[in-house]
């Protein structure tokens, strides 16, 4: 008996004490901690739409597209840890169809101990501007380019920040395996002196260096060149025609290393910017697999005080696509490590966002130029309430390139592709824009705003890649945004938009009317009529006709029409979204 | 035996209960590392407002919602900080391509409140932020109490409503 009762203690009473402690010290740990998320749902219904040309065939018998995520975060004091659910069932228009399928693409655990911080699981990154590192997700894009492994940021000292990390990349829904993806390293460290020296605390110049390294492995694949040549040969007599084929395999690196270096210095009213990159051979199917260095470089400068600010920012970039696999290119972008920012200004009204920038890796050079001015208050021109003067100017251009050909391949491939001089600039334009833009309130009940672009937009190199100048569009474009409030709660607002051009599909006219009753309601009618169309069975009106409820940070809304791609803005939220005709219902919430 | 077994048990039970019983509506702000107008370093730990309520607000100079709110609450600022003390922090998310414009914007605009950078998204996620403007209140204790997705004209008498409401120690919601 008294055994029998040492052995119930031993393995009852034991386990159940220590059980108990273990579920207290998890209760404890859970109830002193916080769940947090917010969740989004894209749902649309598709219609057959002659005048677009979308069929059930066309749309693959996909009548219906959903895209939804639920992200859950839970904190308790210096830890936290998340996961987000994705689902695409199927996916909406526009979205690769490797998308579709639902699963948890980003999770992550998450601890603060002193100046440490480590991440293990999935995570997001960036290294200065991003120029050798940036990983990031924007949903309504599709773009998610997270790393999965751990990191680490230590502060070891005031002013002193250390970053260092490994892992691999998202590549929709696909495990990693060696073959299907190399491997992320990198360091980084930010040195903020004024923090760092207590004799410049006080100093009104504020310097910030910087330097980071980034490298990548891959088990790479075997390329290989066949060369046939002829060769006659006399054997006993006889003319013999012998066929001499020689293979040749392009020797690809298993690392490619990049670094970068940059610099942000402030004074008064000034703020410099400065990063410099560059990135070892690293043949690839974007760059054609030439084994040139890549080198990047990006800078701006401002000067602002209060109603006052200038911006100038410049850029050059040749061979710095940078991704942890070399044969992948193309649409949608996976796997890139590096952001290489578009220099032009993001524009908020629908036709002048029709002829959008996006950055050409293999070799670009932009420049843009802002100024910003608000004329004051009770002045003649600034009226009772001020006026905003806006005035942007960006570019981008090819840079110099003397091609060379390999003797083996044929073409670039295999060799250093081309010779171009640092900051060299070419004659080829890619992308222009100049706007200006005017905003006035006129009286408590009616102010507007006026925006004038002109832009010039290269088709075959932002579209095709097609480096020449036989395919470029000149646009005007012009907007008045007007907005009356008829009390504190109710206000109405008008969009009126043109784009003329000889190009392309020639011109458009918008007109949208938009009711809103704060905070909940807005009710919005939407127009964009191709009426330049030079055939005449595109000229479409792009009809649409939405409502949305918000309550707090709850939000519905509805929508039914067409759309065309390009960003969205309604009711006071925007976003990108693909083309379409029909019902889209979207849910926002966040908790 | 029996006896101490079960007791255990509900040992365990009772506690088990007590423990899960407390529940808060609201959330303490994250900290996060981001970065002032300037772009030197900046944790969100330190937005305070010496024990008065703050506002938050999420925008992106490509957001047009989000400029004429931040045009419209500035109209306002000096009045809503006299009035109740409050203070705003406005959290731009614009990424590397524009995040070096938010300072020369905000002072061409003449913009009154504080402005943060946060160009790779990461205190918008830990905020739990889809689209921007997105709005909270954090109260003196540093805890967000109420938030507001979107911007319709009219919405900034919202935010100060729920300041005040705070002010007066009222329950928000």
């Amino acid at each position: 008996m008294k055994k029998n009762k040492v052995i119930v203690f031993q393995c009852i009473i034991i386990p159940l004490l220590f059980l108990k402690t273990t579920i207290l010290f998890s209760q404890d740990f859970l109830s002193s901690g916080k769940v947090t998320g917010n969740t989004q749902i894209d749902a649309q219904y598709y219609s057959e739409d002659s005048k677009l040309g979308i069929t059930d065939s066309s749309l693959n018998y996909k009548k219906f597209g959903m895209n939804g995520f639920a992200n859950l975060i839970y904190t308790n004091g210096n830890f936290s840890a998340g996961a987000r659910i994705e689902g695409f069932l199927n996916p909406m228009l526009g979205f690769d169809s490797r998308f579709e399928g639902i699963g948890v693409p980003y999770w992550f655990a998450k601890y603060k101990a002193g100046d440490l911080e480590m991440t293990a699981g999935h995570f997001y990154e960036q290294f200065g501007s991003g120029l050798i590192l940036r990983s990031w997700e924007e949903w309504t894009l599709g773009y998610d380019n997270n790393i999965y492994g751990f990191n680490a940021h230590f502060s070891p000292y005031k002013g002193v920040m250390l970053k260092g990390l490994t892992g691999v990349q998202r590549y929709f829904w696909e495990p990693y395996e060696n073959s299907n993806r190399g491997i992320v390293r990198g360091v980084d460290g930010n040195f903020f002196l004024n923090e760092m020296f207590g004799a410049m605390n006080e100093s009104k110049t504020r310097i910030e260096l910087g330097g980071s390294f980034v490298s990548k492995y891959e088990k790479v694949p075997q390329i290989t060149y066949t060369n046939e040549m002829d060769s006659l040969a006399i054997n006993a007599g006889d003319t013999v025609l012998w066929k001499i084929k020689k293979t040749y395999q392009l020797n690809l690196p298993y690392n490619v290393g990049s670094w970068a270096a940059r610099a942000n210095v402030a004074l008064g009213g000034f703020n410099l910017y400065f990063e410099y990159a560059e990135k070892g051979n690293d043949p690839n199917a974007t760059n054609s697999y030439i084994f040139k260095k890549g080198k990047a470089m990006y800078s701006t400068l401002s000067y602002s005080q209060k109603g006052l600010g200038i911006f100038l920012a410049s850029k050059w970039i040749d061979n710095m696509s940078y991704k942890s696999k070399l044969s992948e290119s193309g649409n949608p972008p996976m796997l890139d490590i590096n952001y290489l920012p578009a220099i032009s200004k993001e524009h908020q009204y629908s036709l002048a966002t029709l002829y959008p920038y996006a950055t050409q890796p293999n070799g670009e050079f932009g420049f843009q130029g802002q100024i910003i001015y608000t004329i004051p208050k009770n002045s003649t021109l600034g009226g009772k309430y001020g006026t905003t003067v806006s005035f942007n100017y960006s570019m981008a251009r090819s840079i110099e390139k003397d091609t060379i050909i390999s003797a083996v391949t044929g073409t670039q491939a295999g060799s250093d592709g081309y010779e171009t001089k640092f900051f060299s600039v070419g004659d080829l334009t890619f992308y222009q824009d100049f706007n200006i833009l005017l905003e006035k309130k006129v009286s408590s009940a009616f102010k507007f705003k006026a925006a004038f672009y002109n832009q010039e937009y290269n088709k075959h190199v932002i579209e095709d890649e097609i480096f020449d100048d036989k395919d470029i569009v000149k646009a005007n474009i012009g907007v008045l945004d007007m907005t009356w409030k008829f009390d504190a709660r109710n206000s109405l607002r008008m969009e009126l938009q043109g784009l003329w051009t000889e190009e392309d599909d020639g011109d458009w006219a918008a007109l949208m009317l938009e009711y809103n009753v704060s905070p909940k309601w807005f009710f919005a009618v939407q127009d964009e009529y191709n009426y330049g169309n030079p055939t005449e069975d595109k000229q479409v009106h792009y009809y649409n006709l939405s409502f949305g409820y918000t309550q707090e940070s709850n939000r519905i809304s509805l929508r039914y029409g067409r759309q065309r791609d390009g960003l969205l803005c309604v009711g006071g939220v925007c976003r990108y979204v693909p083309a379409s005709t029909g019902l889209t219902l979207t849910i926002t919430s966040s908790f | 035996m029996k006896k101490l077994i079960g007791f255990a048990i509900a040992m365990i039970f009772a506690t088990t209960i007590v423990a899960q019983t407390e529940s808060k509506a609201t959330f303490k702000l994250p900290a996060v590392d981001i970065q002032n107008v300037n772009g030197a370093p900046f944790n969100t730990k330190d937005i305070k407002n010496g024990g008065k309520p703050v506002i938050i607000t999420f925008w992106a100079t490509w957001c047009k919602p989000c400029i004429k709110e931040h045009d419209a609450i500035n109209e306002v600022y000096n009045d809503w900080a006299k009035e109740t003390g409050v203070k705003m922090y406005s959290i731009s998310i614009d990424n590397a391509r524009s995040s070096k414009q938010v300072l020369p914007l905000v002072n061409g605009k003449g913009w009154d409140f504080e402005v943060l950078l946060d160009p790779n998204g990461d205190f918008k996620r830990a905020m739990n932020v889809n689209v921007p403007p997105h709005t909270f209140i954090v109260n003196g204790n540093g805890e967000v109490v109420w938030q507001h997705v979107g911007y319709l004209d009219g919405d900034e008498a919202e935010y100060i409503k729920v300041v005040k409401k705070l002010l007066k120690g009222e329950t928000i919601n």
